[in-house]
C-alpha cells in the first residue's frame, strides 16, 4: 500500500526523465559499449558484435606507425603550450577589463573581445583563408606590395604552430578572459584600499594580491586544461590548415587521424584502435586531474 | 602626494583602453577583412588579393547568392529549422530531466544524477558513435543527422538547469499548486518553466549556437550536398573547389568565386553578429556557467 502510494507520487518525475534517459543511452552509452570494435576485425555486414575478434592487432597496427607518435606529440604540445597562454592572457586581459569603471566600454569591449569564440571553425577557417591564401591572401598582397614573394602558407608545415597558435587565442581569449573576470570581481576592495595606504604600487598589488586570490581559478584552467590534454578541438586542425596532407607534421592530432582513418582512407582498424586510445586516456586524465583538483579546493572539482 | 597617486591610476586606466582598443582592433579585423572582401570588385579581388582598401567595390557576390537563392535560400532554411527544433526539443528534454533531478528524496536520484554527469567523464568517440548511428539507427542521409548526434542535450546544460531549479525557485511554490490539484507535469510547464526563464534564455542560446555553427554532423552523416546547411555549404565550397561551378549553369567562368566564398561566410554568421550583442550578457553567463561548473 504504501509502495504504491510511493511510487504514484514518484512514477511522473521517472517519466519526464525517461526522454533525456533515452538519449544519453543513445548517444552516449551505446557508443561507450561500441568502443570494443577497436579489439575487432570490424565488418559492417558483421555489425559491432558479431566482427571477428582480433586481440591487440589493431593497436599493434597503430602504435607502429609514425602517424602515432605525430598525432600524440602535437596533441600534447598544443595543449601544454595553449594552457600556458590561456591563463598568462586570459589574466592580462581580465586585469585591463577590470581596471574600466565605465560600463558602456567595458560592455563593448567584452562584446568585442568574446566574439570570435561564437564562430563557426568553418567560418574561422575563410577568416584565415582571407590572409593566408597564397594568391589572394592579404599578407601575400602585402608582402608583393614590398616587392617580396609571396609565401605558400597551406604547403609549409613550419609556419603552422604559430598560425594555429594565433587563430587559437584569437577564438579563445575572449572565454579565458570572461573567466578570470568573474573571479577578479570578487576580490575585495579592502584589500587594494589597504595596499593602497601602504603605498603599494600597481604592479606590487598585482602580484601580491591579485594573482594570489586568483589561484583556484588559475588551478582549475589548468586542471580543466590538463584533464582534456588528449583532446583536441577537431575543427581548428581539420578546417584551418584544409586538410591540406603537407602540413600534417604539425597539424595532425589524434582527432584528424581519427576523422581521416574512418571518413577518408575507410581504415576502421587503425581509427576504432585510436579513437579507444584517446577516450581511455582522456578517461584517466580527468579523474586524475579532478581528484587533484578536489584536493586544491573541493568547491571546485567537477564532481 | 594624493595627486601623483591619483596620476598613476589614471595611467593605468589609460594603459588599460590603449591595450583594450589595440585588441578590440586585432580581434575585430579578420571580420571587417571578410566583410570588406565580400563586397570587392572581383576583378580587384583576384589581382590584387583580398585588402582592407580595395581598389573596386562591387555587390557582385551577392548578386550572385541572390541569383542561386533555390541552393543557399535551402541551405539556410535548413540550418534555421534545425536550430530551432533542436533548441527546443533539447531544452525541452534537459529541462524535463533537470526537474526531475532537482526533486529531493527522489529515490534513485543519486543514481540518475552519476547516469548523467558519466557522459562528461567518458565518450565512446567518433567511431563507435558514427558506426551506432548509421549502423543500429541509419540515421545517414537523413534530417535526424544534423539533429540527433551530439548536439541534443548534454550533461552541462542539464546540471546548470537542475541547480537553477533547485535553488532559485521556491519550492513550495510548486506544493501550493500540487494541493489545488495540479499534476506534476502541469505543476512543471505553469509553474517552473515560467519562473526560469532567464536559465532558460541561457541554455537556448548555448545550444542554438551549437547547432547554428555545427557542420561536423552534416560532413560525417550527409552525402548529399543538397540536404547541407550553410555551414556545411561552406565546408562543401573549402573541400570541393568545383563546388561553385556546378551551380553556374553553363557559364562558369563568370562566377565571381574569389568573393562569393566571403559573401556566403558573411551570410552564414550574419545572424550571430546580428543576435549576439543583445544577449552578450546570457552569452557569457552561459558560457562561464559551463566551464566553471559542471
Amino acid at each position: 500500500m504504501k509502495r504504491k502510494k510511493r511510487l504514484r507520487k514518484w512514477l511522473p518525475f521517472y517519466l519526464m526523465a525517461l526522454p533525456c534517459v533515452v538519449y544519453l543511452f543513445i548517444n552516449n552509452y551505446m557508443p561507450m559499449a561500441g568502443l570494443q570494435i577497436a579489439f575487432r576485425d570490424y565488418k559492417a555486414s558483421d555489425g559491432i558484435w558479431n566482427s571477428r575478434f582480433i586481440g591487440l592487432k589493431n593497436f599493434e597496427y597503430l602504435f607502429t606507425s609514425k602517424e602515432a607518435w605525430i598525432m600524440t606529440r602535437n596533441t600534447i604540445g598544443y595543449n601544454l603550450f595553449w594552457i600556458v597562454l590561456n591563463v598568462v592572457l586570459g589574466i592580462a586581459v581580465a586585469l585591463f577589463l577590470n581596471e574600466v569603471r565605465k560600463k558602456s566600454s567595458k560592455k563593448f569591449y567584452q562584446t568585442v573581445i568574446l566574439l570570435p569564440y561564437l564562430i563557426s571553425m568553418v567560418v574561422v577557417s575563410y577568416l584565415a583563408y582571407a590572409f593566408l591564401s597564397e594568391q589572394t591572401g592579404l599578407i601575400n598582397g602585402v608582402l608583393r606590395a614590398f616587392g617580396k614573394e609571396g609565401i605558400a602558407w597551406y604547403q609549409k608545415a613550419g609556419y603552422w604552430p604559430v598560425i594555429l597558435t594565433i587563430v587559437y587565442e584569437w577564438k579563445n581569449i575572449g572565454f579565458n578572459t570572461i573567466i578570470f573576470l568573474a573571479s577578479l570581481v570578487g576580490i575585495g576592495k579592502e584589500y587594494y584600499e589597504a595596499a593602497d595606504l601602504d603605498g603599494a604600487s600597481k604592479w606590487k598589488q598585482i602580484t601580491r594580491i591579485t594573482i594570489p586570490m586568483l589561484l583556484p581559478t588559475i588551478i582549475m584552467v589548468v586542471t580543466l586544461g590538463m584533464g582534456n590534454i588528449f583532446r583536441s578541438d577537431f575543427g581548428l586542425f581539420y578546417q584551418v590548415p584544409k586538410n591540406q596532407g603537407l602540413l600534417n607534421e604539425a597539424t595532425s592530432t589524434i582527432d584528424t587521424f581519427v576523422f581521416r582513418a574512418l571518413m577518408q582512407t575507410g581504415d576502421i582498424g587503425m581509427s576504432s584502435a585510436a579513437a579507444f586510445y584517446q577516450s581511455v586516456i582522456c578517461f584517466i586524465t580527468i579523474l586524475v586531474f579532478n581528484g587533484i583538483m578536489r584536493r586544491a579546493s573541493r568547491e571546485n572539482a567537477m564532481f | 602626494m594624493k595627486r601623483m597617486k591619483r596620476r598613476k591610476k589614471n595611467r593605468f586606466l589609460v594603459l588599460s583602453h590603449v591595450v583594450l582598443i589595440f585588441l578590440s582592433i586585432c580581434l575585430a579585423a579578420p571580420f571587417l577583412l571578410l566583410i570588406i572582401s565580400s563586397f570587392t570588385e572581383e576583378s580587384m579581388a583576384v589581382k590584387y588579393g583580398y585588402s582592407f582598401f580595395p581598389k573596386g567595390w562591387s555587390l557582385d557576390a551577392y548578386r550572385y547568392i541572390m541569383g542561386n537563392l533555390p541552393l543557399f535560400g535551402k541551405a539556410y532554411l535548413i540550418t534555421i529549422l534545425v536550430t530551432v527544433t533542436g533548441v527546443i526539443a533539447g531544452l525541452l528534454i534537459a529541462s524535463l530531466m533537470a526537474y526531475t533531478l532537482s526533486r529531493k528524496g527522489l529515490p534513485g536520484g543519486r543514481l540518475l544524477m552519476y547516469y548523467v554527469i558519466f557522459t562528461m567523464l567518458f565518450n565512446g568517440g567518433l567511431v563507435a558513435t558514427y558506426i551506432n548511428y548509421v549502423q543500429v539507427f541509419h540515421i545517414k542521409n537523413t534530417y535526424l543527422a544534423l539533429l540527433a548526434p551530439n548536439l541534443l542535450c548534454n550533461a552541462f546544460s542539464i546540471v546548470m538547469l537542475k541547480n537553477y531549479f533547485q535553488f532559485s525557485i521556491p519550492g513550495d511554490l510548486g506544493e501550493a499548486a500540487q494541493i489545488d490539484g495540479a499534476s506534476e507535469l502541469g505543476i512543471f510547464f505553469k509553474v517552473v518553466l515560467p519562473l526560469s526563464k532567464p536559465i532558460l534564455a541561457t541554455v537556448a542560446l548555448i545550444v542554438g549556437l551549437a547547432y547554428w555553427n555545427d557542420w561536423q554532423n552534416g560532413l560525417y552523416y550527409l552525402d548529399d550536398t543538397a540536404m547541407h546547411g550553410i555551414q556545411n555549404v561552406l565546408n562543401d565550397m573549402n573541400s570541393n573547389a568545383k563546388y561553385l561551378m556546378q551551380f553556374a549553369g553553363g557559364r562558369g567562368a563568370s562566377i565571381p568565386t574569389t568573393t562569393v566564398r566571403m559573401a556566403i561566410a558573411v551570410v552564414g554568421i550574419l545572424p550571430v553578429l546580428v543576435v549576439y550583442p543583445f544577449f552578450q550578457e546570457y552569452f557569457a553567463k552561459g558560457i562561464t556557467a559551463g566551464a566553471v561548473k559542471g
